[in-house]
């Protein structure tokens, strides 16, 4: 899409100077990480979900570049009053629709949110001890490639120790 | 919000800005105003012609080069102009220095596990191509382990190839003793030293130092981008890595840039002007800048302190603050910086100059790297460091890793 990294989009830009849903929510029914600080970037999502399964409030919070905190401010946004069956079928290229694309070395960015917020969504229903149909068994791409950045930051803090220990 | 199309409207719609301060020196950096108005009349009107023609134009333009590689030449204490080779920038100069050096022969490489990719690129390619590469560590302060060093030069190396100021880190190696052992470990190595970042800001000598090759840029002393020079000792054999028509200069084909070589000679004049002044006010801004960072909470200064520093370099990591984040906040206040962090960079690897002196992934990203000149004031840093707390505070606020 771009040479480089840069520019942003103009949305990007906004979400990033004035994010919508940041921070902690206490009294989330639901909420999950993914991503690393090791990695450089990392989201929590938290939900609010009512009796009919459905998002009442959603937020986030970012350790990551513009695009991870304008992703993660963006699918906030958008599962707002959706039912979780609809929230889940949201895919990584929406949200990078939603703020005016990603540059394509920023496409994980929208990964990881996805990647967050399905986790979310995944871990409510196992604690309420029922999996939907709509849910596969089977992790998603969006959370696979949550999980591969995580484990990528275990092997790349292990090397690190090793080569210390090493040098000793 | 009505659609913006460029830069300027995008940023403008984000505020105005009191103060615009440039600190990142160390990609890219605005040229003085003398140094264009030296520049210009060689674009148009004066010495306009290919250097080895034979007409007035021509002449004319020999004689600029050959006067320019003279002064640089000088300043860093060579004999003749015939030992500096202009080239279209810094990775230009120092893949001529390795891959020149290493062309058609056999033998160990030896580099530092911090050196700038200029060096390190380079040498990894020699390594795909059968060389032995050998990266000699450094401390936490990123100083280069002499005794690894002096271990791993011996018959069979060829080329021992670092920088003698840290590009990121602002470590200012002992280069005489670097230089000095690889001798002592095999008389017949070729010795390479970037001095990109030593050039114009600590005083040395290619003669005392007694080194082979040294690359020095243009942009990092303020001049223009696009060119760059390597000082190539008489007698030490370097191939050509580029083919074409040859001009003035042996090792580069080409014709040679002259208003180019002009804006470096310039800006290589007016930074070996007043130098000591120079340099003590830069490490004065640069101090300033340092301790007025540090009392913010969780920073750690990356590289050493006072004497062993560049007099230009600040690096800072901010814990619980991602990098480029912090980069686009300070863009909105006027404050222009660069980070070690991953995504900031296309390869999405943190720094590793950063991993290299021991700091965890999470201190590499959250680094920023900042470079004074003598052209700041001291209420410019002031604007920064006031600039600095409340961008640290906002992205540190959006982060969940300080409760993980």
């Amino acid at each position: 899409m771009s040479r480089s990294p840069l520019p942003y989009s103009q949305k990007i830009l906004e979400l990033f100077r004035n994010p919508k849903n940041l921070g902690r929510m206490e009294d989330a029914n639901a909420s999950a990480t993914a991503g690393s600080p090791a990695c450089g970037d990392m989201i929590a999502f938290y939900l609010k979900i009512d009796e009919n399964m459905v998002i009442s409030r959603a937020s986030f919070e970012s350790y990551g570049c513009a695009a991870n905190i304008a992703t993660a401010s963006m699918l906030t946004e958008m599962v707002k009053g959706r039912s979780l069956e609809e929230a889940w079928r949201i895919g990584w290229k929406d949200v990078a629709n939603e703020v005016g694309g990603l540059p394509s070395v920023k496409f994980h960015c929208g990964v990881l949110a996805v990647g967050a917020l399905r986790r979310a969504i995944r871990e409510f229903f196992r604690r309420k001890g029922f999996r939907p149909e709509w849910m596969p068994g089977k992790e998603t791409f969006e959370e696979k490639q949550a999980l591969e950045e995580e484990e990528l930051s275990k092997i790349i803090s292990k090397k690190l120790m090793l080569g210390e220990a090493e040098e000793k | 919000m009505k659609n913006l199309e460029n830069v300027r409207d995008l940023v403008r719609y984000h505020g105005e800005v009191e103060r615009e301060v440039y600190l990142d020196l160390e990609n890219s950096t605005p040229i003085p105003a003398e140094v264009l108005q030296e520049m210009l009349p060689y674009f148009t009107s004066k010495a306009y012609g290919n250097p080895t023609l034979t007409h007035k134009q021509g002449w004319e333009a020999y004689e600029t080069i050959m006067n320019a590689a003279s002064f640089i030449a000088r300043l860093i204490g060579g004999s003749s102009p015939e030992e500096l080779c202009f080239t279209s920038g810094e990775a230009e100069a120092s893949s001529l220095a390795i891959l020149g050096s290493a062309e058609g022969k056999r033998g160990r490489i030896v580099v530092s596990t911090i050196d700038p990719l200029n060096i390190l690129l380079p040498v990894e390619l020699l390594e795909k191509r059968g060389f032995e590469v050998v990266k000699v560590p450094v401390d936490q302060e990123g100083f280069i382990n002499l005794e690894f060093l002096s271990d791993v030069v011996n018959s069979d190396t060829l080329l021992v190839s670092t920088s003698m100021v840290n590009n990121e880190i602002g470590t200012i190696q002992p280069f005489r003793e670097i230089v000095k052992m690889a001798r002592e470990g095999n008389p017949d190595v070729i010795v390479h030293m970037d001095a990109s970042d030593a050039y114009g800001r600590i005083s040395f000598n290619v003669k005392d130092m007694d080194v082979d090759l040294l690359s020095l840029s243009s942009y990092k002393v303020m001049g223009p981008r696009g060119v760059a020079a390597l000082y190539v000792r008489s007698g030490v054999k370097v191939e050509r890595i580029i083919e074409g028509p040859i001009g003035t200069q042996p090792l580069w084909p080409g014709v040679e840039n002259t208003p180019l070589i002009v804006g470096f000679k310039k800006a290589s004049e007016l930074a070996f002007k007043d130098f000591d002044e120079n340099i003590s006010w830069m490490r004065r801004l640069r101090d300033v800048l340092i301790n007025g960072l540090l009392s913010m909470e969780d920073t750690v200064l990356n590289g050493p302190t006072g004497l062993k520093r560049a007099p230009d370099n600040v690096n800072i990591s901010f814990l619980h603050c991602e990098g480029e984040a912090l980069t686009i906040e300070l863009s909105f206040k006027g404050v222009y910086v660069s980070s070690g962090s991953a995504c900031t960079r296309r390869i999405l690897q943190p720094s590793h100059v950063l991993t290299a002196i021991g700091r965890e992934y999470e201190a590499a990203h959250g680094s920023i790297l900042m470079k004074v000149s003598r052209y700041h004031s001291v209420e410019d840093i002031e604007y920064v460091l006031e600039s600095f707390k409340p961008a640290v505070e906002r992205i540190r606020a959006m982060s969940p890793t300080r409760r993980v």
